[in-house]
């Protein structure tokens, strides 16, 4: 693995007697779009913030380019790129007012061409409180890049945003990270995190229950694969019938569903059947398991612990 | 450099763009000012000696007590100040560029009355406008910095309004600042009104400025320097990005620190 960017040994943050984040390590190398999922009270937005130096840890080691975030505030504040879930702006500042502020206070000179790269041309002059709340997550996503930071937090960007907006921020992911951008993603978004995360790391209650790339985390599961077919007679709708590798089957309208832990086996003999009773084929679908069926199962497996 | 120049900047119209800050700064003051004028100047013949230190007073006190602390917790309450941490925005700018803007504001409406006031109610100018300005900032330091001070102690807006009216009330009362000149007072009270800034600040403006001996209002400038310096420094020292994040490096009571200058101008007998 290439040295990383990110460093987080043993981080353990807690709230009087609540452990919020329970001694999680992990390591993330430059360019990598680093995933952390979890259900709400995980300790997500902890890690984040610790990470960001806005809180301060009770114990472990955090790195972030050989900065320590707690002691290093200062430093820290030009590496690092932060969209954070809940923040806010001076309801009278400008948007452009404040690309100029915070661009000043980073050293560098004001991206205006961010403002109209997130389509906020037309609100440029408008005050903070006049935007709705796609917009001011827009802005605020401008804003975290506008410095060109080595390292970028994204806590639920794209909560908030409309298609185009989600479609927009996913492809200044894709574009930093194809500039070595390093990313550490919060998302309630299996989708998203599937999409864009090299790597997830899946919190339940304060503790990394599982971590890898979304292939390998899918892969370790129960791993059913979901087998939908369609056919012009319907003859599928025979519960008695059995296929291969299938542990669970239902219909559901005009299709029956399989759930095959051998995917070729079962698609095969359900094909023969088909062509053995005459009922040609109208639709099939092969879905294996996503991040959120994996996601579920941990959730559900640490909840039964 | 040039990130504090767009901070004060954006700041400074912000006093102006934001309507509670705008009748803080500039309404409520020229509007006590003129009904103040009107009232006072016909009743009291000795009012218009000192209406120009008396309502320059009262700017400083209006703009600093009821418009800084409130925008200061409510900018720590709604995550602002965090959205200012993670984008390099040092505390001290926090607490420094509104008290910098305000004064600004208040030097602006004290402008204005000296402009007005002769002609419109035959108040008496400075004579020493070296003194008047060497006073003016004082008065604008130590209130600002007890503002400042209560902004970032206070843990809600409603105790920010408890805590600023427990100075700015009992000033208005006892300071001088409404024509009854704080010498008239009982004994108890004068005492009492001298651990309170706006006294020392209508001390200092309506001594050395207005033709007095300077002695008097030096004393009281140095009072408020001391008081101004300390507050910001306990400010500074208290500041909180965050309720919730435990970044407060001492006890909010330390800001009771802050009064000793006063205390100790009290207990020399003013």
């Amino acid at each position: 693995m290439a040295e990383s960017v990110v460093s987080v040994e043993a981080l353990t943050k807690r709230y009087g007697e609540l452990v919020a984040v329970d001694q999680i390590s992990f390591q993330i190398p430059q360019g990598e779009v680093f995933g952390l999922l979890g259900p709400n009270g995980a300790g997500k937005t902890s890690t984040l913030e610790c990470l960001e130096g806005l809180r301060t840890p009770d114990g472990g080691s955090l790195r972030i380019l050989d900065v320590d975030p707690v002691r290093q505030g200062h430093k820290l504040r030009d590496l690092i790129g932060v969209q954070l879930q809940s923040a806010s702006l001076p309801e009278n500042i400008r948007v452009d007012e404040v690309m100029r502020l915070f661009c000043a206070y980073h050293g560098v000179a004001p991206r205006y061409d961010l403002i109209e790269r997130m389509n906020l041309s037309p609100k440029a002059h408008a005050q903070y409180h006049e935007l709705s709340a796609g917009q001011q997550r827009r802005l605020a996503l401008a804003l975290a890049v506008a410095h060109d930071p080595p390292v970028l937090f994204l806590d639920e960007p794209t909560a908030g945003l409309d298609v185009p907006a989600r479609v927009e921020l996913h492809a200044l992911i894709r574009e930093l990270q194809a500039g070595e951008t390093t990313i550490i993603l919060a998302t309630h978004d299996m989708a998203e995190a599937e999409e864009l995360a090299d790597r997830v790391a899946i919190l339940l209650r304060g503790r990394i229950a599982a971590i890898g790339s979304p292939l390998e985390l899918t892969a370790t599961g129960a791993g059913l694969t979901k087998i939908s077919v369609r056919t012009q007679n319907g003859s599928l709708a025979d519960p008695a019938i059995q296929f291969p590798a299938t542990r669970q089957a239902l219909v559901k309208g005009e299709y029956a569903i399989y759930y095959s832990g051998d995917t070729a086996p079962t698609v095969a003999a359900i094909l023969a059947h088909l062509e053995a009773v005459g009922d040609p084929l109208l639709d099939l679908r092969v879905e294996r398991p996503s991040l959120e069926d994996r996601f579920l199962e941990i959730v559900n497996e640490g909840a039964t612990a | 450099m040039s990130a504090f120049i767009h901070h004060l900047a954006f700041e400074f119209r912000s006093g102006i763009r934001n309507r509670s800050l705008l009748l803080l700064n500039y309404l409520f003051p020229l509007g006590f000012y003129l009904l103040m004028g009107a009232l006072m100047g016909r009743i009291n013949p000795l009012y218009p000696p000192t209406m120009i230190p008396s309502m320059v007073t009262f700017a400083i006190v209006t703009a600093t007590l009821l418009g800084l602390p409130d925008p200061l917790v409510t900018a720590r309450e709604a995550g602002i100040l965090r959205s200012f941490k993670i984008n390099g925005v040092p505390a001290a700018s926090i607490v420094l560029i509104p008290a910098i803007t305000t004064a600004l504001h208040a030097a602006l409406v004290s402008l204005a009355i000296c402009v007005t006031a002769p002609r419109l109610f035959s108040a008496a100018l400075p004579t020493n406008w070296v003194g008047f300005g060497v006073c003016f900032l004082a008065a604008s330091l130590a209130l600002s910095g007890v503002a400042v001070l209560i902004g970032v102690i206070s843990p809600s807006t409603r105790v920010t309004v408890l805590w600023s009216q427990l100075i700015f009330l009992p000033s208005m009362m006892l300071g001088g600042i409404t024509g009854v000149p704080a010498d008239l007072l009982p004994e108890g009270l004068q005492r009492l009104s001298l651990l309170l800034p706006p006294t020392w600040a209508m001390r200092a403006l309506n001594g050395w400025p207005m033709g007095a001996p300077a002695a008097r209002s030096l004393t009281a400038a140095a009072i408020l320097a001391a008081g101004g310096v300390l507050a910001f420094a306990l400010a500074i020292y208290l500041f909180s990005w965050d309720r919730h994040s435990g970044t407060r490096r001492g006890n909010p009571l330390l800001a009771l620190l802050a009064l000793a200058p006063y205390l100790v101008g009290a207990v020399m007998g003013g």
